[in-house]
This record gives structure tokens, C-alpha cells and sequence, in this order.
């Protein structure tokens, strides 16, 4: 029967590695190819830092050393940053929920309704071109000392790539595949259930992944409008002091908040889409 | 099953009582460029008919045509009776020449679609198609994902998504088009054994004559600029099972040396 020999004959060539030690072995050697150089680099601006201040006789006000801030950080941890952390991380991650949500529901009915697209499109870009350190003391005015306003400026900093990203992975479905879509009976909703929704989840992703990494930056924004805790609140009140030492421990905090963000966000996605990655390598 | 053995005569002589497909004096236009002009055509319920041209002469515009994705600019489009573009497109199942299978789907729920777009189940619609996973060939792929599969294979489950919708009338572009010649060959021996178990009225596109003669018991040539047909020729060729003997058959040879004259004629 040649139908079932071609069959067999094509079932061989079906890729196997996942499962191959040698690929695993060329894959590690892969990841730490990847690693070493970054790493490499860190180290070398790492020692010149701290030679900064030990050798060049920069004074602590203007670079503290790594050692001064890492003392600074332990010292100060319990009683200040350990809460500005708490206090900046719920404002980064409830502000980041609230542009997962609105920014996907705008990418969705601006996919659906071309009228709606052409009227709100404009007011999108424009919203964009508000500054946004000029928006944040407005709401401080408004909210308070409240969370509200921070959450406000992270989701106003996020949404944007979000919607962008969504909209452009749910445009991107082939329109041949739409057409086989509705003569296999699909209707608008299945087409966008079946096909388009999870055709958008890889430019999804990436939209996140970008807004991960200002997510922080709002909610530091935020608090400088006018808090009473939070790292942003604490580099106002340490710059005001020169205690240069603080302003780099959150720098430090919020540079690693922002990472953790976007390796989580990568994380989802292999997870939720695998087959993205795989369609790649094609 | 019945026996796939028991041989059918050529469509044409069966049911010619009750009419699948039917195209009088249609035209498409797109702009001021025709890309059809004054297509008239007549297709028996489970018929054959292939159609061949080159490259512009319109021939995927009129499969769009009968499965209702678009209207005819003029004239009058029927399938099995009905005329606007949603009852076509409830009738019409539409294969391109690529796959176009789901990346994030395995083979069954590619299969499952149409099923699932019907309102059944996701679970159930997997369940139904396994059956016809098993009877195309594909069993102990059910769970492979498409980028695991040859491109052979990935053919094969769309033509299987493709029935699964349980439509009538089977409208193909060129679905052998991007695939080698030996898997051309394989697929095209396979999809003949395949619709003389479950006969549908198909109609296939392809600009090889070969191909035409062997999946049509009737076979449209159509010139390009504007789009016309030139002449339609029914196949009567010996029933046989082998791919091979018949395109040894002389009559087979004399029929594609006509269609390639026509051919040249028109370009």
C-alpha cells in the first residue's frame, strides 16, 4: 500500500530532539555560551566601580562604591526598603494588571470595529504623546497619597505596547485561513476564538514583555508626584539628604523588580505558547 | 466501509438526474480588469471536474466563486440549488494549496474545526474524527502538532479537516501544488480511492494537465486575459486502481496530448 509506506517513511524523519541527550548537552553548552558574556561585562564595570571610589578617590556623595551601597542596603533593609519594595512592587504589578486588561479589551474592539479603530486610534497616539511626568502630579492633586494614582501612571506606561502588539498579532492571521475558516462554518466569534486569539498570543507577549520593563519606571514616577512610601519616595527623601548610597540600593531593587517582571512574563509565554517557538526553528 | 474494489462508472452517466454545481454566463470583475467572462458550466451532483489554465485565467476566482466567498459581478451561480453567498458557503468546503493547519493545535483538534465550529464539544468533536483519522491514514498522529509532520502530511489532514465539515461539494486550489512530485503522486492516488469510498461533487484547480485527467471525469480548459473556457472534455478512461496503469493507457495519453494543444492554443 504505498499511501502507508510513505507513511512510515515520513514518520522517521519526524524531529526526535527534545528527548536526545547530545541536544540537551549542546544546549547547555548553548546556555552558557549565552551567559558568559554579559556576565563577563558585569564583572569588568562591577570592578571599575568600586576602583571609582577606592582608587580614583571619586567622594561617596557623587558614586559610592558597590560595598558602601551593599552596607547601606543591609543596614537600611528592615526598617526602609523592605516596605518601599512591598509598597512599589503591588503599585508595579496591580498597575501592570490593570494595562493587561484594558489593553487587551481596546486591541480587541479595535480589531473587531474598523469604526471604532479610525475614531480612537488618533486619541491612542495622542495619549502617548502626554508626558507622562506631567500627568502624574495632576492625579496626585486628584487621588491623594493614594495607591490610585501610581497604578494609574503604571497602567497609562504599559497599556500602549500592549494594545499595539495585540492588535498587530490579531491582523496578522493569513485572510486565506480566514476564508477556510468560514467555509468550515466558523462564525465571526469562533474565528476570533479559534484563530485570531491565539494566533495574537506571541505579539501579546511581546507587547509584555516591552511594558514589563516600564512598569517600574511609573510607579517610581508616581511616587515622586507625592507619596509617603514606596522607592521612589525613598530616592526623594535620600537625594534630598545626599545619601547617594540609598538612591542606588532602589535603583538596584527597581532594576531587578523590572527583570523579575520580564523573565516572568517570558516564562507565561513559553508556557501558554510553545508552539511559537517551535514554528521558529522551522 | 464498502469494498473499495467494487468500481464505479464515470460520474457523468449516474446522477445526472440531480445537478451539483451550475454557472450561466458568469462574469467577475475587479475594477475595470475581468477576471472571469461569460463562464457557463454544469457539474452532476458527486461529479469530477477539474479545471485547468495558466497562471490569471481565473480559474481560483470561480472556485471562490461557487463556494460563496464572493459574487459574480454577472450571471447566476448554483449550488445544488442554491444561489446567495451564505447558502454556497453553508454547501462548499475550500482547500488551498497550503495547508494552513493551526500551529497550536495537534492533528485532531486541526481535524475537529469544523465540528467544533458546529457546536459540538471539544472533547466529542476529537472523538468524532477519530475515525476518520484512522481511515485516512493518519492513526497514531492524532496528537502530533503540524510542525512535526511532513508536508505530505500536513496535506493529508487538511483535506481531512477539509471532510470532516461534512460538506457536499469539495472545491480544491491546487492542493497538490506545493508538494514533491513522488508525494504529488502518492496524495493524488489517495484522494481518487478516498472520494470513490465517500463520492462528494468536487472541483479541482491545478495547472497540471496529468492531475486533471486523473481526479476529473470531466475537465475544463480555460485561456487567460480575460478569463474564458475554452472547452470542456469529459474523461472516459478505463476504470482502474492503479495510479500507473493508467497513465500508460493510450487513451490517457491521447487526452493530454489534446488538453496541452488546447493549451498552447491559448497561451
Amino acid at each position: 500500500m504505498t499511501v502507508m509506506e510513505t507513511m512510515t517513511s515520513t514518520g522517521t524523519d519526524v524531529p526526535t530532539s527534545d528527548a536526545d541527550p547530545s541536544s540537551r548537552r549542546r544546549w547547555l553548552g548553548a546556555t552558557v555560551k549565552r551567559i558568559l558574556p554579559p556576565a563577563g561585562i558585569l564583572l569588568v564595570i562591577g570592578i571599575l566601580w568600586q576602583m571609582a571610589g577606592d582608587v580614583f578617590g571619586v567622594p561617596d556623595y557623587i558614586l559610592p562604591t558597590l560595598s558602601e551601597i551593599w552596607a547601606s542596603a543591609s543596614e537600611n533593609w528592615e526598617d526602609t526598603f523592605s516596605s518601599a519594595t512591598v509598597v512599589t512592587l503591588t503599585e508595579v504589578l496591580i498597575g501592570f494588571g490593570v494595562a493587561i486588561v484594558v489593553g487587551v479589551s481596546i486591541a480587541l474592539a479595535l480589531h473587531l470595529s474598523p469604526v471604532l479603530r479610525t475614531a480612537f486610534m488618533p486619541l491612542l497616539i495622542g495619549s502617548q504623546a502626554v508626558p507622562i511626568v506631567v500627568i502624574a502630579p495632576v492625579l496626585a492633586i486628584i487621588f491623594g497619597y493614594t495607591l490610585m494614582p501610581k497604578v494609574i501612571v503604571v497602567a497609562l506606561i504599559c497599556f500602549f505596547s500592549i494594545v499595539v502588539n495585540t492588535m498587530h498579532g490579531l491582523a496578522s492571521v493569513d485572510p486565506e485561513l480566514i476564508k477556510v475558516m468560514r467555509t468550515l462554518d466558523a462564525s465571526r466569534w469562533a474565528i476570533l476564538r479559534r484563530v485570531e486569539i491565539p494566533a495574537a498570543l506571541p505579539s501579546f507577549f511581546t507587547g509584555l514583555r516591552i511594558s514589563a520593563t516600564y512598569a517600574s519606571v511609573g510607579a517610581v514616577f508616581g511616587e515622586f508626584a507625592g507619596s509617603l512610601d514606596g522607592l521612589g519616595y525613598v530616592m526623594i527623601q535620600a537625594t534630598s539628604q545626599l545619601q547617594t548610597d540609598m538612591v542606588f540600593v532602589a535603583i538596584f531593587i527597581l532594576t531587578f523588580m523590572s527583570i523579575s517582571l520580564f523573565v516572568a512574563v517570558s516564562i507565561v509565554e513559553r508556557f501558554v505558547c510553545p508552539w511559537a517557538r517551535k514554528e521558529d526553528r522551522r | 466501509m464498502h469494498s473499495g474494489t467494487e468500481v464505479q462508472a464515470p460520474a457523468a452517466g449516474r446522477h445526472q438526474d440531480a445537478v451539483g454545481i451550475d454557472l450561466v454566463d458568469v462574469e467577475k470583475r475587479f475594477g475595470s480588469t475581468v477576471a472571469v467572462s461569460g463562464a457557463s458550466l454544469s457539474l452532476p451532483r458527486h461529479g469530477r471536474m477539474s479545471i485547468v489554465g495558466p497562471s490569471g485565467c481565473g480559474k481560483s476566482t470561480i472556485l471562490s466563486m461557487i463556494c460563496g466567498l464572493t459574487d459574480p459581478t454577472d450571471g447566476v451561480v448554483r449550488v445544488e440549488g442554491a444561489t446567495t453567498m451564505k447558502e454556497r458557503l453553508a454547501r462548499c468546503a475550500w482547500m488551498p494549496q497550503r495547508d494552513l493547519l493551526l500551529p497550536w493545535r495537534d492533528v485532531a483538534g486541526n481535524a475537529a474545526l469544523a465540528l467544533e465550529n458546529h457546536g459540538t464539544s471539544k472533547r466529542a468533536a476529537r472523538e468524532q474524527v477519530l475515525d476518520l483519522i484512522d481511515r485516512f491514514g493518519l492513526s497514531g498522529f492524532e496528537k502530533k502538532y503540524p510542525h512535526q509532520l511532513s508536508g505530505g502530511m500536513r496535506q493529508r489532514v487538511s483535506f481531512l479537516r477539509t471532510m470532516a465539515a461534512g460538506k457536499d461539494v469539495l472545491l480544491f486550489d491546487e492542493p497538490f501544488g506545493a508538494l514533491d512530485s513522488i508525494t504529488r503522486a502518492d496524495l493524488q492516488q489517495w484522494l481518487r480511492r478516498t472520494l470513490d469510498e465517500a463520492p462528494r461533487t468536487t472541483v479541482l484547480v491545478t495547472h497540471d494537465v496529468e492531475e486533471a485527467l486523473l481526479l476529473g471525469d470531466t475537465v475544463v480548459v480555460m485561456s487567460a486575459r480575460p478569463g474564458r473556457i475554452v472547452q470542456q472534455i469529459d474523461v472516459r478512461l478505463p476504470q482502474t486502481e492503479s495510479r500507473r496503469e493508467l497513465i500508460r493507457h493510450p487513451e490517457f495519453a491521447q487526452l493530454r496530448d489534446e488538453l496541452l494543444s488546447l493549451l498552447e492554443v491559448t497561451e
